[in-house]
């Protein structure tokens, strides 16, 4: 009895060891906004190479990255290119980091489904977000103040729309912020006064889409480039990638990868 | 012969315990070391008078701005109005329960208020996204219904527990013979509770007090979900806040380690340890004094 159970027990750290000593251990970690993409792409590609374990986690774009050039992820997801500095700090640690364009992102102002707006300029919402322009009356709405509400600023949507609507111009400091696109959502759903801004795959029925400079945010209008708050989601790799990572890589750019960025709310590269 | 094996045997697990404590402390002054570490380079890219008088957070701009003065005023006016909400209940119910409720009622009271003091802030933050907010914008037509006043309700409530179970201690370990000899001397039951009970019972009262003010500045999750998240200097109760602590929560994860953004954090961090510390001597001093006096 008792020699039956240290066999049991010398069968099951075996297993244990064997499992951990395959190469088929993935992990992937950064951005929120491509999380659901990195997501639905690790379980169905885990479906099709059974031995491949990937762990996704989402701490950020910047988290990400730092962890690819500390070597502690594979493959970084991020909502912005790499910059500069970090380009080099990954060199200096050994390891070229390779990127990959893998879907587009439209930011969508959004505003309480009651409101009648419907469209606004870019330049309109830079001066709502500056503080300018305080009353929805003054872009064609109801004698009502705006509540703006924004992102935390080390957020990757947050730099995004800095860099397309902003034009560097600061936010003014009345503006609410929420730590997630999520809270966004949940926080412009419970306040007819709202504005804010999420990423497209968080569009839901509970809040409304505006149109920027009369275009609609859309896959089509993000993908040519005609709606002005687009975006692409980036895939890092530390060097040119090999192995799993490339087969991961591949999958996502193949068709089937792309049908899952469409699913998730994203704009497909192709 | 016997006697030295018996101490030889008291000295091991006195060595242990001494090893385990040393450990303790060690953690916390390591823990310490850190933040000091990390966050006194936040003065090499800012001045400590911009840090502290500093009215704009504006920390990835370019030039950056890192006035931390509307955050503290966040944590301080969150901490304020929370203490103002909840603290005449929490005494109020401490009183209650401790002297008027018949014991009874108390077994089932005492138990439930001690399972409230374990409710999930996050829990609680989002009731008050999703419930206190819009009822609050509505009743009062503002601009948003996440504010100071919001959170401070919200906060209130996760203290309340706290406080009124440890006032209530408190009162409780009143010794009966002071009360026997109050109601001997004639007094009502009303002259017993306010004239000798509660200033006797004062210093763990006050130290009630103060534990659930460190728990309202440190909270993280209440004030992130609920305050608005402005980081502005607040007129009035209606204003959302942004107090320190969820401005680490909300910038920590995506802020690049070794940047002048990421010390400053850190410092808002010690800034945190220092307040919550200086309560923290408050009380200690309290309860000596308390000790003194009553002896």
């Amino acid at each position: 009895m008792k020699a039956m159970k240290i066999l049991v027990t010398a069968l099951f750290v075996l297993t244990l060891a064997n499992g951990a000593s395959f190469a088929g251990d993935l992990s992937m970690n950064g951005s929120t906004t491509v999380l659901p993409i990195a997501q639905a792409a690790a379980e169905k590609f885990m479906e099709s190479h059974g031995e491949v374990t990937i762990s996704v986690s989402g701490g950020g774009s910047s988290n990400g990255i730092k962890a690819l050039i500390d070597g502690t992820t594979d493959i970084a997801t991020a909502s912005r290119f790499i910059k500069e500095k970090e380009v080099e700090a990954a060199v200096a640690g050994g390891a070229y980091p390779v990127p990959f364009g893998i879907a587009l992102d439209a930011l969508l102002p959004v505003v309480h489904p009651s409101n009648g707006v419907t469209d606004l300029t870019t330049e309109q919402l830079r001066k709502i977000y500056t503080g300018e322009i305080t009353n929805w009356k003054e872009v064609g709405g109801a004698d009502q103040p705006i509540a703006v509400v924004g992102r935390d600023t080390s957020s990757g949507t947050y730099e995004t729309w800095d860099e397309k609507i902003m034009a560097k111009e600061k936010i003014t400091p009345k503006a609410m912020v929420v730590a997630s696109n999520g809270a966004m959502v949940q926080t412009v759903a419970q306040n007819k006064l709202a504005i804010g801004y999420i990423g497209i795959g968080y569009l839901n029925d509970s809040v409304k889409a505006l149109a920027v400079d009369g275009v609609t945010g859309s896959a089509e209008t993000a993908r040519s480039g005609l709606f002005p708050v687009s975006r692409y989601l980036y895939m890092f790799t530390r060097g040119w990638p090999e192995g799993d990572v490339l087969n991961f890589i591949n999958f996502v750019l193949s068709d089937a990868g792309q049908e899952i960025v469409a699913s998730t709310g994203y704009v497909p590269v192709r | 012969m016997k006697d030295q094996s018996a101490l030889k045997a008291d000295r091991l697990p006195r060595a242990l315990i001494a090893a385990v404590a040393t450990s303790g402390l060690a953690i916390m002054l390591f823990i310490l070391f850190f933040l000091l570490k990390e966050s006194l380079p936040a003065l090499r890219e800012t001045t400590l008078g911009e840090l502290m008088t500093g009215a704009f957070w504006y920390p990835t701009a370019e030039p950056a701005e890192f006035g931390l003065l509307p955050l503290l005023m966040g944590s301080v006016s969150v901490t304020l109005l929370t203490s103002a909400l909840a603290l005449p209940f929490s005494l109020g119910l401490a009183v209650f329960l401790a002297e008027v409720c018949p014991s009874a009622l108390r077994e089932i009271f005492k138990p439930l208020l001690e399972i409230l003091g374990f409710f999930p802030s996050v829990v609680l933050g989002f009731l008050g996204m999703v419930v206190l907010a819009p009822w609050l914008q509505e009743r009062f037509s503002l601009l948003t219904g996440l504010n100071l006043l919001n959170a401070s309700l919200l906060m209130g409530i996760m203290i309340l527990p706290i406080v009124a179970s440890l006032a209530e201690d408190a009162l409780s370990s009143v010794p009966r013979d002071l009360r026997d000899a109050s109601y001997a001397l004639g007094a009502t039951g009303f002259e017993t509770t306010w004239r000798v009970v509660l200033p006797a019972a004062l210093p763990g009262i006050l130290q009630a007090c103060l534990l659930g003010v460190m728990r309202a500045i440190g909270e993280t999750m209440v004030v992130l979900m609920a305050s608005g998240g402005a980081a502005l200097i607040p007129r009035s109760v209606m204003d959302p806040v942004r107090p320190l602590t969820s401005t680490i929560a909300a910038e920590m994860g995506e802020t690049p380690i070794g940047s002048a953004h990421y010390h400053v954090l850190f410092f808002a961090g010690l800034l945190l340890l220092i307040m919550t510390l200086s309560i923290n001597v408050g009380a200690l001093w309290i309860e000596r004094r308390g000790r003194k006096w009553r002896t």
